[in-house]
Formats: C-alpha cells, sequence, structure tokens
C-alpha cells in the first residue's frame, strides 16, 4: 500500500516540490542570519506569515485579497511556461510576453477608452502573435526559444516603455489610473470585492485564472491536439512521420503560451493594482517567478495554481521583513533559490525509483525460492 | 568619431569575453545559460574589491579587482557544475534559476552592506568613480581601458588553448562525442568541470568589463540588461569560433555603441530616431542575425546532454 503511493508519480511530484520549498525556505533563513541574526527567525516567520501579520480580520482579508489579485497574474505566466514546457519549448519569453500584454490593455484602456472585454481581447492577440514570433523563428530558422525569447523581452519592455510614455501622467513616470481614466476598462468585480472586506482589487480575473488552468488540463490531457502538441514535445520528428504538422504545432504552442502571458499583463493592470513606470530598465520579474512556479507545481495545472499562489505569498510576505536590517527582495532570493533546487527534482525522482527498483529485484529473486519450498509440502 | 569607436571596442570587449566564456562551457558540452548570472556575480566580486580597498596603488588595484571577478565568477558557476553534470540536472533550468538568483543575492547582499555603513541608505548602489580612473588611459582623444588589453589577452589565450593544446582537444572532444572520449581515456566529468569554470573566469570579467564601462556606480537590481544572453547569440552567430567570435562581437559592439553616442554624431542626431530604437537595435539585430544563421549550426553535437557512463 505504501509503496503504491511511493510509485505515484503525483505524490513524488508532491514530496520533491515541498522538499525544494523546505530547503529554499532554510537556506533564506541561513542568508538573513549571516545577515543580521537577532530578528533572523521573527523575519522569516513575519514572511511565511504574510497577512497573518495583521491582527484585524479586515485587514488580513484585505491582504490576502491583494496576494490573491496579484497570483492571478502569476498563475497565467506559469500556465504559459508549463504549456510551452509541456510541449518541448522552454518560454523564457513568458516575461515579454507579460510586459507586452500589459502595454497592450494599458493603452487600449488609456488612449481608446475600450471596455474591459476588448482591452482584454486585444492583449490576448497582441500576446499570441508576439510569442508567434519565437514560434516562427524556432519553426523555420532553428532558432534556439530561450534565446529569442531573451531578445524579444528586452524589445518588449523598451517598446512599451515607449508607446506609453504617449498616455502617461506628465508628472510623473507612471502611467495614469485606468480607473479614473476609463472606469469601464477596469475588470468587473462580481461582487468578489465584498468577500474580502471591499478590496477592489479582487476582480473576475482570480477565479478566470483557475478556470483557465482546469481547461489547460483538459486541453493538454483530454483532446486531441493535446496529444499532438505533447507528441511533437516528446519527439519532433516522430510526430513528423506520424502525419502531424510540427511546425504548426510549434508556432500553435508558444502562441497560445504569448496569449496567456499577456492575460496575465492584462490581469494585474485591469485592476489598477500597480501602474506601469515608463522608465523601467528591467524586465518585470512576474515572467521569472511563473517559471519558479511552473516547476514547483511539478508542470501541471492544479499544481501550478497552489505553487503560484505560494510563490506571490512569500513575495507579498517579503515586505514584512525587518525592512530596517534585510531588503523585501530576500523572497526573490527565496524562489529562485527553489527554481535552482527544482533542478534537482528528476534527479531526486530517478533516484528514488531506482531504489525502490532495486528492492523489488532483490525481493524477487527471494520468491522463487519461497515458492519450491511451498511446492515441497 | 572617436567616440563611437572607443565605446564599440569597450562593448565588444565585454561580449567577447563571455561569449568566449560561453564557447569554453559549450565545447565541454554543457549549454551555460547561466552567463548573465555570472556576469553579474563577477560584477559584484570587482566591485567590492574597490568599496573595501578604494586606496590600493593603480596596479595592485586592477590585479586585485580582476582577481576578485575572477573569484567570484568561478564560484558562481560550481552551482551550474554540480547541477548540470553531478546531478544530471536540467541546464536550462538551472540556468534560468542562475539569473534570477544572481540579481536577488547581489541585490540582497549590497543592500544589507549598504544598510550596515548607514542605516538611512537602502540603495543597491556601489560607487567606483575614483577608483575606475585607475583603468583608464588617455591617448589624445581616445580613452584606453584596460579592459581592452584584457579582452585582448583573453582571446589569444582561449584560441590557443582550444586549438593549440592537448587540454583544449580534449575538451572539445568531450563535447562532441563524449562516449568516445571517455573510451580513449578522457575523464569527461572533469573535462566538463574545467569548461564551466573557465566560463566562469570569462564571465566574470566580463560582468567587470561591463559595469565598469557604463557607469560610474552600479546598481545591481538590474543586473546586466540581458548582455548575458546577447553575449550567447554573439557565441552562435560566431559559431563557436574564437576567432569568428571576435569579429561577430565587433558587429554586436558596433550596434551597441551606437545607442550610447549617437546624439553626439550629427549625421545619426539629425534622422530624429527615436532614442528607444538605438537601444533596442542590439536585440533586433541579434534576432535577425540568428535568423540567418541559425539553420546550419555548427554547435557541439553533445551539448546539453547530461554525460551518463553507462549509456550507449
Amino acid at each position: 500500500m505504501l509503496k503504491k503511493i511511493l510509485k505515484n508519480d503525483g505524490f513524488q511530484t508532491l514530496i520533491t516540490s515541498l522538499l525544494c520549498i523546505v530547503v529554499g525556505l532554510l537556506l533564506g533563513f541561513v542568508v538573513l542570519l549571516c545577515i543580521n541574526p537577532t530578528s533572523a527567525a521573527s523575519s522569516t516567520i513575519e514572511m511565511i506569515k504574510n497577512f497573518l501579520h495583521f491582527s484585524s480580520t479586515n485587514l488580513r482579508l484585505k491582504n490576502l485579497g491583494n496576494t490573491l489579485a496579484k497570483a492571478a497574474p502569476l498563475l497565467m505566466c506559469s500556465l504559459s511556461v508549463l504549456f510551452a514546457y509541456k510541449v518541448g519549448l522552454f518560454n523564457i519569453g513568458a516575461a515579454g510576453q507579460f510586459v507586452i500584454g500589459s502595454c497592450a490593455c494599458i493603452y487600449a484602456a488609456l488612449a481608446w477608452h475600450a471596455p474591459w472585454f476588448v482591452c482584454l481581447l486585444f492583449s490576448i492577440v497582441v500576446g499570441a502573435v508576439y510569442a508567434g514570433i519565437v514560434g516562427l523563428l524556432k519553426a523555420y530558422c532553428n532558432v534556439n526559444e530561450v534565446i529569442s525569447g531573451i531578445m524579444l523581452n528586452w524589445i518588449g519592455l523598451y517598446t512599451t516603455n515607449a508607446l506609453l510614455t504617449t498616455v502617461k501622467d506628465p508628472n510623473s513616470p507612471y502611467t495614469l489610473h485606468i480607473a479614473d481614466v476609463s472606469p469601464g476598462s477596469i475588470l468587473p468585480t462580481l461582487g468578489l470585492d465584498k468577500l474580502f472586506s471591499n478590496n477592489k482589487y479582487v476582480t473576475i480575473a482570480i477565479p478566470l485564472a483557475i478556470i483557465i488552468a482546469i481547461a489547460i488540463l483538459v486541453l493538454l490531457e483530454k483532446t486531441k491536439l493535446g496529444y499532438e502538441l505533447r507528441a511533437t514535445g516528446n519527439n519532433k520528428n516522430a510526430a513528423k512521420y506520424a502525419g502531424m504538422a510540427e511546425k504548426r504545432n510549434i508556432i500553435l504552442t508558444l502562441a497560445i503560451a504569448g496569449a496567456l502571458a499577456a492575460m496575465g499583463g492584462a490581469f494585474l493592470y485591469l485592476t489598477d493594482y500597480e501602474l506601469w513606470n515608463c522608465t523601467e530598465t528591467a524586465v518585470p520579474a512576474m515572467g521569472f517567478n511563473g517559471i519558479a512556479a511552473a516547476f514547483l507545481g511539478g508542470l501541471n495545472p492544479i499544481g501550478a495554481i497552489l505553487s503560484s499562489y505560494f510563490i506571490q505569498h512569500i513575495t507579498n510576505g517579503g515586505a514584512y521583513v525587518d525592512l530596517k536590517v534585510y531588503s523585501s527582495q530576500i523572497s526573490d532570493l527565496i524562489s529562485s533559490l527553489i527554481i535552482y533546487l527544482c533542478g534537482f527534482v528528476f534527479f531526486l525522482k530517478y533516484a528514488l525509483n531506482n531504489a525502490m527498483r532495486k528492492s523489488e529485484e532483490k525481493k524477487a529473486q527471494k520468491t522463487p525460492v519461497d515458492l519450491e519450498k511451498g511446492g515441497k509440502k | 568619431m572617436v567616440l563611437l569607436i572607443q565605446y564599440t571596442i569597450i562593448f565588444t570587449s565585454v561580449l567577447m569575453l563571455v561569449a568566449l566564456g560561453g564557447c569554453f562551457a559549450e565545447h565541454s558540452g554543457v549549454i551555460n545559460l547561466g552567463l548573465e548570472g555570472i556576469m553579474v556575480l563577477g560584477s559584484l566580486g570587482g566591485a567590492l574589491v574597490m568599496r573595501f580597498f578604494p586606496n590600493l596603488p593603480g596596479p595592485v588595484m586592477i590585479i586585485a579587482v580582476l582577481a576578485g571577478a575572477i573569484i567570484f565568477g568561478m564560484l558562481y558557476s560550481c552551482l551550474l557544475g554540480v547541477a548540470a553534470i553531478n546531478f544530471k540536472a536540467d541546464q536550462t533550468i538551472v540556468g534560468t534559476a542562475m539569473n534570477m538568483l544572481s540579481v536577488a543575492a547581489a541585490t540582497v547582499f549590497v543592500k544589507a552592506m549598504n544598510t550596515a555603513a548607514n542605516p538611512d541608505d537602502v540603495s543597491s548602489v556601489i560607487q567606483y568613480n575614483a577608483q575606475k580612473q585607475n583603468f583608464l588611459l588617455k591617448v589624445g582623444g581616445f580613452e584606453f581601458n584596460i579592459f581592452m588589453l584584457v579582452a585582448v589577452v583573453g582571446l589569444v589565450v582561449a584560441y590557443l588553448t582550444l586549438y593549440k593544446t592537448k587540454f583544449g582537444l580534449r575538451l572539445m572532444a568531450c563535447g562532441e562525442h563524449p562516449q568516445a572520449a571517455d573510451s580513449v581515456g578522457i575523464n569527461v566529468y572533469k573535462m566538463r568541470w574545467a569548461g564551466v569554470l573557465i566560463s566562469g573566469i570569462y564571465g566574470g570579467l566580463g560582468g567587470i568589463t561591463y559595469i565598469m564601462v557604463s557607469a560610474a556606480e552600479w546598481k545591481f537590481e538590474v543586473g546586466v540588461h540581458g548582455f548575458g544572453f546577447l553575449a550567447l547569440a554573439v557565441m552562435i552567430f560566431g559559431q563557436w569560433n574564437p576567432l569568428r567570435i571576435c569579429l561577430t562581437a565587433l558587429l554586436f559592439g558596433l550596434f551597441r555603441a551606437l545607442a550610447s553616442v549617437y546624439s553626439g554624431i550629427d549625421f545619426l542626431a539629425n534622422l530624429n530616431i527615436p532614442s528607444t530604437l538605438y537601444n533596442m537595435l542590439p536585440y533586433i539585430i541579434s534576432l535577425v542575425v540568428l535568423a540567418l544563421t541559425s539553420k546550419n549550426s555548427r554547435a557541439p553535437k553533445a551539448e546539453g546532454i547530461p554525460y551518463d557512463k553507462g549509456q550507449r
């Protein structure tokens, strides 16, 4: 019975992911200890507590809402990464697709005062086309998707800065509040805000992201298209010989991945939770954290829901460390440590399965002898 | 015009050093996507030397800063070595994690250091304006930078090591066909470790070069602007060959230099092209160049595949 559970792939993923988290947090704690031993323990606990930092229920709910509002876009980015990874493509360009998606929806809202679904759709289309470039280059020119993705991240960042400067607040480097300029562009809340003590940033983005995660799971596991895409990922040539359009599959995969990441951008900026800084010099971390969430979730959409929330939970929690001695980037440090550790997951699983197989082989060698004994009786 | 040449050479030096690092790792069979992270750590190593020993005499300062960058770069590349060679981890994930980790770690560290020195200082900036002068030598209007020399030496050493020594040829064998190399008694694991560590040296040097030539102080929150990846593009376009890498780096360096100095050149300033376009130019060019050259790539055949002794 225990063996059966141990052999279950999902269970192994869960155990190894939890192990990554524990080791990552421990290493983060050690770093804090090295910087300043006096408040390391309390700061680590505050970071893990996040919204529980507050004592009143109202404030707790409000801050939980804030974490969820940012976990939804993160989930979209991680879905983008894991979807592409299932097809054998490493979509590091999710960060740039997130940026260009944000750019599209902010521009549509501020310049055209478009209703929210138009802004969202515009983001999706722009993101799909943008990631489609990576797909085209990969399918027809054999360009490594990691390198072209990174290049497009920077091109996307500079384009966004240039375009959004035309609609920014003249007195600051930030874009205008969408809620002031075009209230119709804000994602509807459908009463969800009431559940989180009137946190207006809690919108339909959160349930929508979860529904999309489930849709991706169904698409990958239960449809013909999903099967073809996964087959292309496993062996491009075999898929080609079996009559699948492997070039089309690569482009389609990246277009879907781009649409997902771009939707993440829309889910964040159409809530007005954050404003785009038009002098931004670094690609936002959201897309890269999506990679962390995808691998921590064992490359499973349902796992990604949990891991996205976890990563966002500690990222938001980073604000509650003792800022007199530490910086809030300690949570970035921990999430990057977790991804590094995720690199070892395959090895761990391999070692675990190997050990179990060996012990079974030993048993199998013993059993025939036992049977003979039984036969004599 | 002198300024353009000067900037071109300086950015070429950065790209070439880092691309040569990537070249060593890939020839040994390991894809080093963590070069960007190695650059960040290398620059941190050099900057720390300048921060804590600001009054060293000129030549000692130069050697100490280079040594700091090399040591930090090498130590950081061990993260890739352990994961990719000993634990057969996915090299793409590990490299990506290293890039993220480097920025976060450098930021946390520098902020902690600044805050410890002055409780009101929560920036992630290290200044080195005065120390920087040790590295510069004015010859007429041209500002000679010691890093240009480092890059040239790095190129010569890389070429000679790879093609003229037993070690280099063995290293390349491990990237082409590790099983064959193993069968004639070459230790593939050791060779791959050597490749990764050398890429750490070059990456670290490239990192310190980048921050020293770009500014008089560095904010570690921003990393190195994707230069590690531009260097990978240079390496691919250079077909993993040091001399070709040098030429490719010149091309990329020129476009990067244009972004820095175009406003000072009348002809370009009159074109009224927005500065954003110049900033994007190196990335766009590298995309185009990759599209044109990736089809007939001469990449080491076994790169990215973990070596398993038992595999046929």
